[in-house]
């Protein structure tokens, strides 16, 4: 699904990626886990395509294409989601607005036809209902006045809209309660574990693992994937700490 | 339903209007520049009574005597007001024979719109032959409904409710006590240079009169979209509601208009006495000349609202997205008890336009309110200055204003300013100034770009979010239109 090849990515001509690279097939659950500053959040801005990332060298592969030659929204058409660890706030514009926009651009990009207002609210309603998002919140204006947490559950409903091939969720579980981790960590689950989709969770701890559990755990130090290894890892990550594992 | 009713009204009366217009010049023009005797040429042309010609040349010998205003935050050539035509037949678009032939960028625009191929023809000025090889204009119109009778149909109803809506050329003639009362009343002759300028040679406009206790039954326009032509250099427009009664008034048109006229002063004059309401709605869209500003118009119109009457009021919306030049500052004189003002605008800059725009509230009037939205939306390298007047009369018991200029940059190179005036006489009014200044995040961007929006549906859809509280004030109709055309206006604005 995706072949990151000894990439290397600067921003302000600083090197944040370091020859990274990382094989993740379709039907698999990845957590890529490191300390502040390891190139984490780099790591899922450079896939999405983020201007102001620059890629010095390396390739990125998805699905068969050349990732890094698309744009940002043909990525997103192409099946890439990125989970924002900060959503961002849209004023003016509902939720409902701009996903239904979203997706119908997606749709466009892959040749499919848009969807009516009243089957994209169908949808929207349903995804809402089973991220137990108060409807209200779809009307709402994007992410604006969110809480924390709602702002994360927004990510998961929108997830959810766009069916994505490959979801990059960057620090998805940051600011949720116990509960609202237990409904998000269930909507990653019901969305994405899929023979035919990918999640790369990107996270600083161990506890959103205990509701998806990754297959694959890596640890990413100084802009390279350090070490990888199965569940077992991310425990020994919790009880040595960073310090230990990346020594 | 009512979209169509309305699109049909627009079309029908459009179409009176063009034949009044046509039926008045006898392909004839006055020579180039400005004296009294094109003043009298004008108004000969027309037909006009003695006192309107006096009226006319008092304004054009005080014209004489004035300067222009520089005080606005505007870069402006002096303008040559000899080398100009002030009376002349709408001049003939060049006749193209297909679509192929108009220029694609137009054509874009008009994809961009959702504007339909046969309007598309219209508005280009494609010219189809019919089988008898004579040209067959508004064919696609034709195919569509039968204008004679819808006209008629509209005309009968408007007539049914006693409501007046005529070109200002018509009105003179057929309701001269109605005009003489009210024409100057509300932007006197004396009330700035252009307005001068204009009651010397204003060439036609629009003329409606809401009888008392009537609520008209459609929204009129002055043309529909598909009329691009015959659009007048020195528009006037005056719309009077009586007691108790109510008007929705559309001004404007979404598709780009170009036009060889590089100055428009228009002037409109609203009326609205006891417990009356107007809602006048304006899209502007002129051509805002090439990347360097070169080549567009300048429009600078005075509006303005007298709300006379008690608890009378009176709602501006406009979006400009146009010109090269705007400078235009619509405007309510509460003098009436209780009469409320409003002003909800949105004024685009790209490239090198400059927008000088706001409002004027003035209240004289006890208990009277004003609501004041202003969003300001600049790129590339315009100037989009906001400037609005909150004035308290000593008399004015109780009055309240709210004012709220929001102004957002696209990029690095742009200006956005705001100057408000307030002046309180009387210690009771109860003033709110709220303003602010944002860009359009990269978050944003990317973040919208990454649910799947191109850069230019990114722009748009943030833009049309900033602008929302206004756009929702216009109706249906033309709400849908503008907000496609903000994002166009936007165009290449970002990298």
């Amino acid at each position: 699904m995706l072949k990151i090849t000894d990439l290397h990515a600067e921003i302000d001509g600083k090197e944040i990626l370091k020859g990274l690279s990382l094989q993740v097939n379709a039907g698999e659950v990845h957590a890529i886990m490191g300390p502040n500053g390891a190139g984490k959040s780099t790591l899922g801005y450079v896939l999405g395509g983020r201007p102001g990332y620059e890629v010095t060298s390396g390739s990125v592969e998805f699905d068969g294409q050349n990732l890094l030659e698309m744009e940002p929204h043909e990525r997103a058409a192409a099946g890439l989601f990125l989970g924002f660890q900060y959503p961002v706030e849209i004023p003016g514009v509902s939720n409902v607005q701009f996903l239904r926009e979203a997706l119908n651009a997606q749709r466009k990009g892959r040749d499919e036809k848009p969807l009516s207002g009243a089957e994209f609210l169908k949808l929207a309603r349903a995804q809402a209902d089973a991220l137990s998002m108060d409807q209200d919140m779809l009307k709402r204006p994007v992410n604006v006045g969110f809480s924390g947490g709602e702002k994360k559950r927004n990510e998961m409903v929108q997830m959810g809209i766009v069916d994505p091939k490959l979801a990059i969720l960057d620090e998805t579980d940051s600011g949720l309660d116990i509960d609202a981790l237990r409904i998000v960590g269930e909507g990653i689950n019901r969305i994405m574990r899929k023979s035919d989709k990918t999640v790369i969770l990107i996270t600083h701890y161990e506890r959103l693992l205990s509701y998806v559990a990754p297959d694959f755990v890596h640890v990413l130090s100084a802009g390279r994937i350090i070490r990888s290894g199965g569940p077992e890892l991310a425990a020994e990550l919790e009880r040595e700490g960073y310090a230990g594992v990346v020594a | 339903m009512m979209a169509t009713k309305n699109a049909q009204a627009y079309e029908a009366v459009n179409k009176t209007y063009e034949w009044g217009f046509h039926s008045d010049i006898e392909q004839d023009f006055a020579p180039k520049g400005l004296s009294e005797d094109t003043v009298r040429f004008i108004s000969a042309k027309k037909g006009e009574p003695q006192w309107m010609l006096d009226w006319r040349l008092k304004a054009f010998r005080l014209w004489q005597t004035l300067e222009s205003p520089d005080w606005a935050k505007l870069n402006l050539e002096p303008i040559d007001y000899q080398d100009a035509f002030y009376y002349a037949e709408p001049k003939p678009k060049p006749k193209l024979g297909s679509l192929d032939e108009v220029d694609p960028e137009i054509l874009r625009v008009y994809e961009k719109l959702g504007i339909p191929i046969a309007e598309q023809k219209m508005l280009a000025g494609v010219e189809e032959l019919g089988e008898d090889g004579q040209p067959k204009r508004r064919v696609a119109v034709d195919a569509v409904f039968d204008s004679v009778s819808v006209a008629t149909t509209f005309r009968k109803e408007l007539e049914a409710a006693g409501v007046i809506f005529r070109s200002i050329s018509e009105a003179i003639k057929e309701y001269p006590e109605l005009v003489r009362k009210w024409l100057g009343r509300v932007v006197p002759m004396t009330d700035n240079y252009f307005a001068t300028l204009n009651a010397a040679v204003f060439s036609d406009g629009t003329f409606v009169y809401i009888p008392e206790g009537v609520r008209c039954p459609m929204e009129l326009s002055t043309y529909f979209r598909i009329n691009a032509e015959n659009t007048g250099q020195f528009e006037r427009t005056l719309i009077v509601a009586d007691k108790g009664s109510y008007v929705s008034y559309l001004e404007g048109c979404t598709a780009p208009m170009r036009d060889e006229n590089q100055l428009h002063a228009a002037v409109v004059e609203l009326v609205a006495l006891d417990d009356a309401e107007i809602k006048y709605s304006t899209v502007q869209n002129w051509y805002p000349g090439d990347e360097n500003g070169k080549g567009g118009i300048y429009n600078f119109v005075t509006k303005r609202a007298l709300c006379q009457g008690k608890n009378s009021k009176v709602s501006w919306t406009q979006v400009e997205t146009g010109s090269a030049i705007t400078w235009k500052y619509p405007s309510c004189v509460l003098n009436g008890e209780n009469s409320v003002g409003e002003f909800y605008s949105v004024a685009v800059t790209n490239n090198r336009q400059q927008a000088d725009t706001g409002t004027k509230m003035i209240h004289n009037g006890k208990g009277s309110r004003s609501t004041i939205v202003s969003k300001g939306i600049s790129a590339g390298r315009s100037d989009n200055t906001y400037r609005g007047l909150v004035r308290v009369a000593p008399g004015a018991e109780g009055v309240r204003n709210f004012t709220q200029c929001d102004s957002l940059l696209l990029g690095d190179q742009c200006g956005a300013h705001t100057v408000p005036y307030i002046e309180v006489r009387n210690p009771s009014a109860q003033i709110e100034h709220e303003a602010t200044t944002s860009k359009i995040s990269d978050d944003q961007m990317f973040y919208a770009m990454q649910r799947g929006l191109d850069s230019e549906s990114a722009v748009a859809l943030i833009v049309n979010g900033f602008a929302k509280e206004v756009l929702q004030q216009l109706p249906m109709e033309f709400a849908v239109e503008a907000q496609k055309l903000l994002g166009i206006s936007l165009e290449g604005s970002v990298g």
